[in-house]
């Protein structure tokens, strides 16, 4: 996993530093807008139109171009709209619109592989692998969409982006300059200005001298330059990609290292008069703990190397999971770099070492007259020798989470306090475990004995045989059955609260945003909903991103009748300055004034994404439940003033009679011209503000889910070896009568039975944490009932598919040989 | 106990014979070095008797009685017992019939350790999805003397103790046969004694047909008719015998085969005296079987 995740961002990363060199191979100079905030709603900075003459006049300067050209690619996009109507491509993986001048091909980053540049209203290339996905070919005709209605056009060139065929799943629409200023809404600005050096020139000193002219709003950049900041950019985003993929490795390791502890030890269980031999023979303590220390070493070496191998087929298989989700990361030749591989075999061995450390010190304790005893075993852990270690541990894990639920505390305090409750509480329930298996299996083996006959009551009792080796079992499956309870109480709450605060705050009829949710769509839309005979009311809620006290802030442009539709609870003043906010007033979030120490009346001064600085002064301070708008709430034509190419997260509708199929009807007639934009009633909105966090979840479970097949092994592992143990047993079970069905029935029962004490173990494990996270968090503690059962019944799965291969091996032993197995 | 409800079996008469074997082979591995445990064994267990099969290591006693219970598969020969043929019986088949006819003693008791005496005892029955017989059940137990004994795991009982416990697990179903592999092997000679005592008991008070393999002539003294296996063939057969006739017995073919490795074979008379009926055999053999 840990292998295989930093294989696959690696090659995503290389796959943009190519894009990112290809695009300023030619250019010598990048001008472009300094950038405010990051990922703004309205896309990046700009520079003026009139910079690109000055640059030309620049006797350095022996060709520049102006152009739109915005690669960050999470807002300002331009969707390429198929023949049924649906966009190409998702907003997730990049819908770039860049309008590059025909004559000034130097600098574009494409190539051209049939027909010819854009160059008037109405023309457009396509990236190849668009064309080829959804068969377009030069000559025919394509919609396009970004800040307005889709417009038509027709394709006059194929084009391949640097040497990559596509980008990522990404969609690229190459306008001439004007078109793409006029879909974009840029009149009059570019992203970029590419500059190219006359010969002789350095690009440093190029670069050296346009900085000298352009204003403060603007930057200039070699073209190496630009391409690493832009790379650098892109590679946070891998890097976080790395962080949460590896978090799940991390997991899976750690279940792992339970994995080989617990076949460790029934090993060497297994060897006991073995090593008693050897103490007879006169090896030392160390001896023997050094041995067995070699043996975790050599398996740790083997294992790593086999992971390592496997972690590149997990690249792909974690890459095509990503694309299941609607993600789709760039590829090119797989890169293994050196850090890969230390990195994946240097914890593979030490975790395979460290989880040999406490079976050899067990080791050492066997004495040498064990040798001579049957049945001899392995001396008791620590743990189970001092019981109050657990407890204490348990107690401090309950107490540190209680003390966190409380909610007493800073959200950042309270947090921390849960986190270390749950590890306490993790680790004080695996090492007191084996206490806990003996009633448990009294519990989850009742089925068994009740309807498994026999061999289901036998079952039963042989779970319970080595308390300690069945909790080891157990509690690596019970690790992740605990997280994936965890994630789904946590976001089942999440859910709830959401839920619940919309359904309070919000009182429209309709709702119309992007089909994402968290695009934003064009301004435009809600004066189209606004002409619908019928509606009453339309409030649209603009989006940007500012600048303020250094840190970036949510920023809403508001109607005047928007306090009718969303309750946004006002702290200080009252709904009646909404219309009254003008051009100075501005409604600020309590948490917000909290944090920068404002009051009513108190001045704020904000930097638009454009860099323009908007002076106001607070009116009223709001708390609302629901999580419609942020930081600072402007009127909207206050907004629409500052802010470049204003856009609507929400568009909230209310008609005159509420609800109905006719107006449902016409509401979605008006926003059909707008790709990438739905209207849904009030009710279906709330079901859909949901869908995120269950596809998020979705997510988590995948990656969990790594962690139970891991555990898998444990499982199948321990039964193996507990069939070889009892080989004797089963012989003589065998010898009086009982059939081939009745022993697979036996050991499948008992896997069974195992993983349900994982289950028992993890699923209030995981509650109790949810818990203490809830009460940190404010949020309703939900008992996610349906996920509990779905995954006790995976647990039950999970058990059946362990015991398939032992149960097979324990049923064919050869009644004679198992009888005389010593 | 005239209140056995117990479903008796059809009534074994001393004419039909428990258990019946015909021209046994059993042999190891291939050409050079094929090893004959069995060289066309033909035997007949009498019902309600004790019989003991005794002989050397490797002499094949313990792959003869695994092919009589139907636990190993001779390469020539066929078994019955009662009136069904355990060869040519399919897995299913044979668990059935060591289900329902065939009872167990081994040499190392052979508990499962986490259940209580009784539960083990009952345990044949239970797997086969069978009531017990309350009566049947008292009268073992009692019989067996395991009385207060019940409740308790095999870790909290003596050797013999555990012993016994088996043997109320091996008739718990009032098998057709049972069969005795070694059941003193593991235990001292006091224990031993009441073991054996104990399995002379149930012949004598329930007719219970037992077989049991040994190479202790203690233990081959209790029996109402001793085999003595040597190379994969009966050499003598020997009705009831005390302790010292056992070993002369095979001190005697213990001498012939130290003689047969020297030189061509003689048959010899029956060994003793006062134990005439000794059956003619061999005792000629050097290769010594391991066949466990």
């Amino acid at each position: 996993m840990v292998s295989g995740t930093f294989i696959l961002t690696d090659t995503i990363n290389k796959a943009f530093d190519s894009i990112f060199q290809d695009s300023y191979a030619k250019t010598s100079a990048v001008i472009s807008g300094r950038e405010v905030v990051k990922d703004a709603a309205s896309g990046n900075a700009t520079v003026p139109a009139a910079l690109l003459d000055r640059v030309r006049a620049d006797d350095n300067v022996a060709q520049a171009s102006g152009a739109i050209f915005n690669l960050s690619g999470v807002s300002d996009q331009t969707k390429l709209i198929g023949r049924d109507g649906e966009s190409l491509g998702s907003s997730n993986n990049g819908q770039f619109g860049f309008g590059f001048n025909a004559r000034d091909e130097r600098f574009n980053p494409l190539s051209l592989t049939a027909g010819r540049w854009a160059s008037g209203a109405g023309q457009v290339v396509i990236d190849k692998g668009t064309a080829e996905d959804h068969g377009y070919r030069v000559g025919d005709r394509i919609g396009a969409a970004a800040q307005g209605p889709v417009q038509q056009f027709r394709i006059t060139g194929i084009a391949r982006y640097g040497t990559v065929n596509s980008i990522g799943g990404a969609t690229i629409a190459v306008f001439d300059v004007p078109t793409a200023q006029a879909l974009l809404r840029k009149h009059g600005e570019y992203d970029a200005i590419f500059v190219a050096a006359r010969e002789g020139v350095s690009s440093a000193d190029l670069v050296r001298d346009l900085r000298a002219q352009v204003p403060a709003a603007a930057q200039v950049k070699s073209g190496a330059e630009q391409a690493d900041a832009d790379s650098k950019d892109t590679q946070e985003g891998t890097k976080f990609v790395q962080y949460f993929l590896l978090g799940f490795g991390f997991i899976a390791l750690g279940v792992g290292a339970f994995v080989i502890f617990n076949t460790l030890s029934i090993t060497l269980a297994q060897r006991v008069r073995e090593l008693a031999t050897l103490r007879t023979l006169g090896a030392s303590r160390r001896q023997i703990k050094r041995s067995v220390l070699t043996e975790g070493l050599v398996m740790g070496v083997f294992a790593s190397v086999l992971g390592l191998v496997l972690g590149l087929a997990l690249a792909k298989g974690l890459n095509a999971m990503f694309q299941a989700f609607g993600i789709d990361l760039p590829q090119a030749s797989t890169v293994i770099a050196p850090r890969t591989v230390i990195v994946a075999l240097g914890l593979g061995i030490a975790v395979t070492l460290i989880a040999s450390i406490s079976p050899a010190r067990r080791v050492t304790g066997i004495p040498p007259i064990a040798a001579l005893r049957e049945g001899a075993t392995l001396p008791p852990r620590l743990s189970a020798r001092r019981p109050s270690v657990p407890l204490t541990i348990l107690a401090v894990g309950l107490a540190a989470s209680l003390a966190g639920a409380l909610g007493v505390f800073a959200l950042g305090i309270s947090m921390i306090l849960v986190g270390v409750g749950a590890l306490a509480l993790f680790l004080g329930v695996i090492m007191i475990a084996g206490r806990l298996v003996g009633p448990l299996a009294r519990v989850v083996g009742a089925p068994a004995r009740r309807f498994g006959g026999p061999a289901g009551r036998l079952a039963s009792g042989n779970s319970t045989r080595n308390t300690t080796r069945t909790a080891t079992t157990a509690a690596a499956l019970m690790i992740g059955l605990a997280l994936v309870t965890l994630c789904a109480t946590v976001f089942g709450g999440f859910g709830a609260a959401t839920r619940s605060a919309d359904e309070d705050a919000v009182s429209a009829d309709y709702v119309v945003t992007s089909k994402s949710g968290f695009d934003t769509i064009p301004a435009t839309v809600g004066a189209a909903v606004a002409r619908i005979p019928g509606v009453k009311a339309v409030s649209g809620v603009r989006q940007d991103q500012a600048k303020a006290f250094g840190k970036e802030i949510v920023v809403n442009g508001i109607a005047p009748g928007f306090a009718d539709t969303v309750d946004l609870r006002f702290q200080e003043g009252s709904a009646a300055v909404v219309p009254q906010l003008g051009g100075s007033g501005a409604i600020v979030n309590e948490g917000f004034a909290d944090d920068h120490g404002l009051r009513l009346g108190s001045p704020l001064t904000l930097t638009t994404s454009a860099g323009r600085p908007v002076a106001v002064r607070v009116a009223a301070i709001v708390n609302p439940k629901a999580q419609i708008t942020g930081d600072v709430l402007l009127s909207q034509a206050t907004f629409d003033a500052r802010f470049p190419r204003p856009s609507d997260l929400f568009v909230f509708v209310r008609t005159a009679d509420g609800t109905s199929p006719a107006a449902t009807a016409a509401i979605d007639r008006a926003v059909a011209g707008f790709p990438e934009v739905d209207a849904r009633t009030r009710s279906a909105w709330l079901d859909f503000r949901g869908k995120d966090m269950r596809q998020f979840l979705a997510l988590l479970y995948v990656l969990l889910a790594l962690s139970v097949v891991v555990s898998l092994f444990g499982m199948v592992n321990a039964l193996v070896l507990t069939v070889f143990e009892r080989t004797r047993e089963i012989g003589m079970m065998r010898a009086v009568g009982m059939t081939r069905r009745q022993v697979r029935r036996m050991v499948r029962h008992e896997s069974i039975i195992t993983a349900l004490i994982g289950a028992g173990l993890g699923l209030p494990l995981g509650l109790v944490v949810a818990a203490a996270m809830a009460g940190a968090l404010h949020t309703p503690f939900v008992l996610p009932v349906s996920s509990l059962v779905i995954f006790t019944i995976v647990a039950i799965i999970a058990g059946v598919l362990a015991s398939i291969g032992p149960a097979r091996r324990a049923s064919r032993l050869n009644v004679l040989n198992a009888l005389h197995y010593e | 106990m005239a209140s056995v409800t117990f479903p008796q079996r059809e009534p074994i008469t001393a004419k039909a014979p428990a258990v019946r074997a015909v021209g046994i082979l059993r042999h190891y591995g291939e050409g050079d070095t094929t090893v004959h445990a069995l060289r066309g064994v033909d035997i007949e267990v009498a019902a309600g008797k004790l019989t003991a099969i005794m002989g050397p290591s490797g002499s094949g006693k313990s792959t003869l009685m695994h092919i009589l219970a139907g636990l190993d598969q001779p390469d020539g020969g066929q078994v019955w017992i009662g009136d069904i043929e355990v060869t040519g019986l399919d897995d299913d088949g044979l668990t059935a019939l060591r289900r329902d006819h065939i009872g167990f003693i081994f040499q190392f008791f052979n508990l499962l350790p986490m259940l209580t005496a009784q539960e083990n005892v009952l345990l044949p029955l239970e797997i086969a999805g069978r009531t017990p017989d309350a009566h049947w059940y008292a009268e073992l137990i009692d019989t067996v003397g395991l009385g207060e004994r019940l409740t308790q795991r095999p870790s909290e009982l003596s050797g013999g103790q555990q012993q016994r416990v088996a043997v109320a697990r091996a008739l718990a179903s009032r098998p057709t046969v049972m069969f005795a592999d070694e059941p003193t092997g593991n235990l001292d000679s006091t224990t031993s004694g009441e073991i054996l005592a104990l399995m002379r008991n149930l012949v004598d008070s329930f007719g219970q047909t037992t077989v049991m393999v040994t190479h202790d002539p203690h233990a081959a003294a209790i029996a109402d008719r001793v085999l003595f296996l040597d190379d994969g063939q009966i050499v003598r057969d020997l009705d009831a015998c005390d302790a010292h006739t056992v070993i002369a017995t095979m001190k005697s073919c213990a001498r012939h085969e130290a003689r047969g490795a020297e030189g061509p074979v003689v048959a010899p008379r029956a060994g003793h005296a006062h134990r005439p009926r000794g059956g003619a055999g061999r005792c000629d053999g050097q290769r010594h079987v391991h066949p466990d």
